[in-house]
């Protein structure tokens, strides 16, 4: 416990100091609210716009969350794609390439004349698109990075292909992949936001944050920031979990048993 | 009984094998090389790097296939006796599977054999007893020292019963006092099991400590420079410092700084 608290406290000790140190200097200097909203305000307007921004987080998360398990999904099936078959790799990865090079949040305006300018599609479809390409590389990356030694003894045992698939390639992915989901994590968050600026649902975050900052109200629209940090670091701790409930021996250390 | 009226464990002839076969980078690893290891023989195969005997280790596992020649395990072509299970083995790198428990890897082959998950923890505890790790079976790998962790390799390349172990310089990294105790722990396991044995190492009293005999390999391209029999009896921590070990061992180490004789002998 003692152990866990010395690993928590020093961000915290930053982090409050760093808002406490905020606080003051704006008390100080006074600058004009558009430049810099004090930590408190910015908290005040949380909480008298609750219920606006609990709709708006619960919109853009959903937008986050359905373009994650999306992009999450076709990127690990195309790893598995590519790292099994030849013909997908050559098809697959110029392609995925291809894809990535494009400044997806660009395409936001197109995406919502295809599909509506108020229908979260576009968002979902902008989501997809971005955390795609860190988890397909990442996987595959994973799939195919491993230890000959294990792949010998596997078809010593006279293994089938997808036998070594599950036993072998599958766990030595999962550290690739974990680390991927937690990138793509964060990129579903500012391309859900982002993307909302042009289109999709109105009482998501990305509207809300538009609207506040036209208006000049800077600390609703610093709040509404607030919220999509939010979303990203409760994902972020969720992927965390995830990791730590999949991959068990990563958390075995060496206890020191010897010969 | 002696060693020839014994079956033939593995019996290749004439292989050879040429690794990116018409490439600008060709390297003839083995040319033709004929080896039989008899049925519960202990056979080590010794050479500097790149004589081919890694080559030839995983010819006799059909896990590379020979340009010319053939290999039989057990009378059976080698891919055969592969996917009938003849043979266990073990490399340098214990080649553990982190993700999976002690237990678990020593579990794994039975697995893919489809033994019911009772029998399979009942066997892994045997075997773990066998390489003297009772209780350690619930421990992950990266929590074992590498000493512990080759056992695990050994108890899981032996845990189906394979009438074979191939063992690729399966102590090569360990420190060598683990390893003098592995060779002893591994004399002891094969006593009790009657697998024949095929060690390859870089190691000239490992191979003599262990052997009946011990092939000795020359490179560039990978042939036999000599067979050298050992027969040191009874093992134990006296043997290394016998009259008889010291004579092996010179023997070994002089076939190695020969060029090979054309006899394929050397007494």
């Amino acid at each position: 416990m003692t152990e866990r608290l010395r690993s928590v406290s020093p961000p915290l000790v930053v982090g409050i100091g760093g808002l406490l140190a905020w606080e003051l200097v704006l008390g100080v200097v006074q600058p004009k609210g558009f430049v810099l909203p004090a930590p408190s305000a910015i908290l005040a307007s949380l909480i008298e716009n609750q219920a606006v921004i609990v709709t708006a987080v619960q919109s853009t998360g959903f937008v986050v969350i359905t373009g994650l398990l999306f992009g999450v999904t076709v990127g690990v099936l195309a790893a598995l794609a590519v790292s099994r078959f030849r013909l997908a790799d050559e098809t697959i990865t110029p392609l995925a390439v291809a894809v990535s090079a494009i400044p997806i949040i660009a395409l936001a305006p197109i995406f919502n004349a295809w599909f509506g300018l108020t229908s979260p599609r576009s968002n979902q479809l902008v989501v997809t698109l971005l955390v795609f390409f860190p988890i397909f590389i990442n996987t595959t990356r994973g799939l195919t990075d491993t230890d000959p030694d294990q792949i010998d003894l596997m078809r010593s045992y006279g293994a089938s292909r997808w036998q070594i698939t599950k036993e072998v390639r599958i766990p030595s992915a999962m550290p690739f992949f974990f680390t991927a989901l937690k990138i793509a994590v964060a990129l579903a968050v500012i391309a859900a936001i982002v993307s909302e600026y042009f289109g999709g649902r109105q009482d998501a975050l990305g509207p809300l944050i538009v609207q506040n900052a036209g208006f000049a109200r800077f600390a609703a629209a610093w709040a509404a920031v607030l919220a999509g940090s939010l979303i990203g670091i409760g994902l972020y701790a969720l992927a965390r979990l995830a990791e730590r409930l999949a991959m068990p021996w990563q958390e075995a250390v060496n206890a020191g048993v010897d010969d | 009984m002696n060693k020839d009226d014994r079956d033939q464990a593995v019996e290749a002839t004439s292989v050879t094998k040429v690794f990116n076969q018409g490439k600008p980078n060709e390297v003839l690893a083995l040319d033709d090389v004929s080896v039989a290891v008899a049925q519960r023989e202990f056979l080590s195969l010794i050479g500097p790097s790149g004589c081919g005997k890694s080559t030839m280790l995983r010819l006799m596992a059909a896990l590379t296939h020979p340009s010319e020649g053939t290999v039989l395990v057990n009378g059976k072509p080698a891919d055969q006796a592969r996917r009938d299970r003849d043979y266990g083995m073990a490399f340098q790198t214990a080649g553990l599977f982190d993700w999976r428990t002690v237990s678990q890897n020593v579990e794994l082959p039975l697995q893919l054999m489809g033994w019911s998950k009772s029998d399979r923890r009942r066997r892994a505890t045997e075997m773990l007893d066998l390489v003297r790790l009772e209780g350690f079976g619930g421990h992950y790998p990266r929590e074992l020292s590498g000493g512990m962790q080759q056992r695990v390799a050994i108890a899981r390349a032996l845990s189906f019963s394979p009438s074979i172990l191939f063992m690729d310089e399966p102590f090569g990294a360990l420190d060598e006092i683990t390893r003098e105790h592995m060779q002893t722990e591994l004399l002891r396991i094969w006593d009790e099991t009657d697998t024949t044995v095929v060690f390859v190492t870089h190691s000239i009293p490992e191979a003599v400590f262990l052997s009946e005999r011990v092939l000795v390999m020359s490179p560039r391209p990978g042939r036999i420079a000599a067979v050298i029999p050992v027969d040191l009896g009874e093992r134990n921590f006296d043997t290394r410092e016998s009259t008889e070990f010291f004579e092996r061992v010179t023997a070994v180490r002089k076939a190695l700084r020969q060029p090979d004789d054309g006899t394929g002998q050397l007494l």
